[in-house]
């Protein structure tokens, strides 16, 4: 079983994010980088799925400049075995540059399972995993709340509104994680020593096409100054008023 | 010659969403703006009758997949089609459902283009169409536009605005042939595991009342699920909530969760952390319920009781059933 896991690095979720000077990237002061939290359940469903069949290998692929060594060390120190590092040169690539650079990477390797997190929270993209499947022509599931293996056949949840959808298809094939789906194990101390000795291979990113252009990086909107209607039970005739004249809600 | 604005109408069940009926109407605007006609496509079974009406929101051709194998969702077969229409469009847009984020990559991998997720606001300048979207769930602001080829959107839900629908105009309906592959059907919904109950869309409701760990318990939430059916609303919850067990997953609001923006979202017990406020932060209005003043949910709340929602939830619930009624 080959199982390959895409992840991405990523402000973490708690960073305060402040558009730079440039108007076109953030503020780097004071941000920490982490795995992409969606990404985390990619890798710990991987290894799950390893641990089970008693048998596989579970490669960590991630695009990016030299700081993504250190997420694919993250995955490497969870557990998986070895990693790819797609260096990037220039900056400025759009998601479906990046789909195509990751797509060109793994045509042609042995494949089994390809996993993605569903959204990178930075530019909350939600595209590049079905991307890649598309590229390279895999049957892909978005969005999954579970998977089982049954020899070539994978069953996946899905949910949607109204309900949960339960998506069959044969491997190869392709997911994107949502919450839900596990709970992503910490790295040990040992896992973490151990990353340190694992296979990580470098190698420039093939270059994509660029389609979309980043025309301008913005605050979001201001919002009106808040306002303490009052306290307790006592303040909901007052607030009934603000919704109804005010927010016009009701 | 610009091609057309084209506009995927997502249908479930046979019936037409309402977001669709909004990014037909922004469709249009963009459509007139950069003097090019507006293109409605819908994929499902049975629905080809119904489309007609896409003319009354303005669409200058309707085109129809009509065909028992489309009749629930498969990613790539449903893209194809709009792969097909939209090659040469200037502008393919989607609504931000699940569903239809899902589909945009698809179109997105087959035409070779990036999509603008979750866009909040289009616009044409000097002939180019630039999308606002966020990122950072809403952190930050990005607008983007592309080199080359379609604009590929998905629009926000509710965030646009459905035009008053003219029934005076028609359209021929065009049906499509499939041209999907076996291979495109690879992946086969074998049952549908419904919810016990029949739930408003988090990202497409228009009132959202959200619980946290202040409720203290689930056998508390008919507090917030009462008072967002008074107001004919979804109800979501904070992580900490999700993560104890007390409500699903796809009740999550915020980073890891859903981002939503609706007309009213109701903090009840939440304390406004960095990463619930970046899923709910673009909401028009925001109430916060919350016994500590100086919960950072305050900072964005347009408006603040603070109290305890046991006492305050049941009277504003009775209000706005009153009001309602
Ligand atoms: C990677 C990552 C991703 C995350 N993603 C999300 C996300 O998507 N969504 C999300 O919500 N969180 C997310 N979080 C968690 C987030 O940091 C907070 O822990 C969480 O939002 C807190 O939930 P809460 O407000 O319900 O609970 P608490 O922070 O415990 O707040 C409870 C509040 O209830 C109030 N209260 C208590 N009793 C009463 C009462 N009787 N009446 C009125 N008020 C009362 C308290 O004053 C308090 O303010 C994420 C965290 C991480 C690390
Ligand atoms: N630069 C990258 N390197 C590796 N994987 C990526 C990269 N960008 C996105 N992905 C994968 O694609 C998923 C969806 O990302 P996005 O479409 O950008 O929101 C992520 O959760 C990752 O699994």
């Amino acid at each position: 079983m080959n199982i390959v896991v895409c992840v991405k690095r990523v402000p973490d979720s708690s960073a305060r994010i402040k558009v730079g000077a440039d108007n076109r990237t953030i503020d780097p002061a004071g941000v920490e980088y982490v795995l992409n939290p969606y990404d985390e359940f990619a890798v710990e469903e991987a290894l799950k799925i390893k641990e089970k069949a008693g048998a596989g290998e579970v490669t960590i692929l991630a695009l990016g400049g030299p700081e993504s060594a250190e997420t694919i060390r993250k995955g490497l120190a969870m557990g998986a075995d070895k990693g790819i590092h797609l260096k990037e040169g220039t900056t400025g690539r759009d998601f479906i540059a990046t789909a195509q650079a990751i797509a060109a990477e793994l045509k042609g390797r042995p494949l089994d399972l390809l996993l993605f997190g569903n959204k990178a929270i930075d530019d909350d993209g939600t595209q590049v995993a079905a991307m890649v499947a598309t590229l390279l022509g895999l049957p892909f599931v978005g969005v999954i709340t579970k998977l089982e293996l049954n020899g070539r056949t994978a069953t996946a949840h899905r949910p949607v509104e109204g309900g949960v959808e339960v998506v069959e298809v044969a491997l190869p094939a392709s997911f994107s994680a949502q919450k839900g789906l596990n709970e992503p194990r910490f790295a040990s101390l040992k896992g973490i020593m151990a990353a340190k000795k694992k296979p990580l291979e470098e190698k420039p990113a093939a270059a994509g096409e660029p389609r979309m252009e980043l025309v301008k990086l913005d605050n979001p909107p201001a919002r009106p100054a808040p306002r303490i209607v009052g306290t307790g039970k006592d303040a909901v005739p007052a607030l009934m008023k603000l919704l109804r004249e005010e927010a016009k809600v009701i | 010659m610009p091609g057309p604005v084209l506009v995927f109408v997502e249908q479930r069940d046979g019936k037409f969403k309402r977001a669709s009926y909004e990014a037909l109407s922004e469709g249009r605007r963009l459509a007139t703006a950069l003097g090019v006609p507006l293109h409605a496509v819908t994929v499902g079974a049975g629905i080809a009758d119904a489309a007609k009406e896409f003319a009354h929101y303005g669409a200058d051709a309707i085109k129809v997949a009509d065909h028992a194998k489309l009749q629930t969702y498969a990613n790539a077969a449903w893209a194809r089609v709009i792969a097909k229409q939209g090659a040469g469009a200037s502008a393919i847009l989607i609504t931000a459902s699940a569903l239809g984020k899902d589909l945009a990559g698809h179109v997105a991998g087959m035409l070779g283009t990036s999509v603008a997720q979750d866009c909040t606001e289009l616009h044409v300048e000097g002939g180019r169409i630039l999308a606002k979207r966020p990122v950072y769930a809403g952190k930050a602001y990005a607008t983007v536009a592309v080199k080359a080829g379609p604009l590929l959107a998905t629009l926000r839900p509710n965030v646009f605005k459905a035009a008053a629908p003219d029934a005076s105009r028609s359209v021929e309906v065009e049906n499509l042939p499939i041209d999907a592959q076996d291979a495109d059907f690879r992946a086969v919904v074998k049952e549908i595991l419904a919810s016990a109950s029949k739930k408003i869309e988090l990202t497409e409701a228009k009132v959202i009342v959200s619980g946290g760990r202040g409720m203290k318990g689930p056998e508390n939430w008919g507090l917030i699920t009462d008072l967002a059916a008074a107001f004919g609303g979804a109800h979501g919850a904070s992580r900490a909530v999700v993560d104890a067990g007390w409500r699903p997953h796809e009740e999550q609001v915020g980073q890891t969760g859903k981002t939503v923006s609706p007309t009213l979202y109701v903090a009840c017990g939440i304390s406004g952390a960095i990463q619930h406020l970046a899923g709910m932060s673009s909401s028009k209005f925001i109430v916060a319920i919350n016994k500590d003043p100086d919960a950072p949910i305050f900072k964005i709340a347009n408006y603040g009781i603070v109290g305890d929602v046991f006492e305050i939830l049941p009277v504003l619930t009775a209000e706005v059933k009153k009001l309602r009624e």
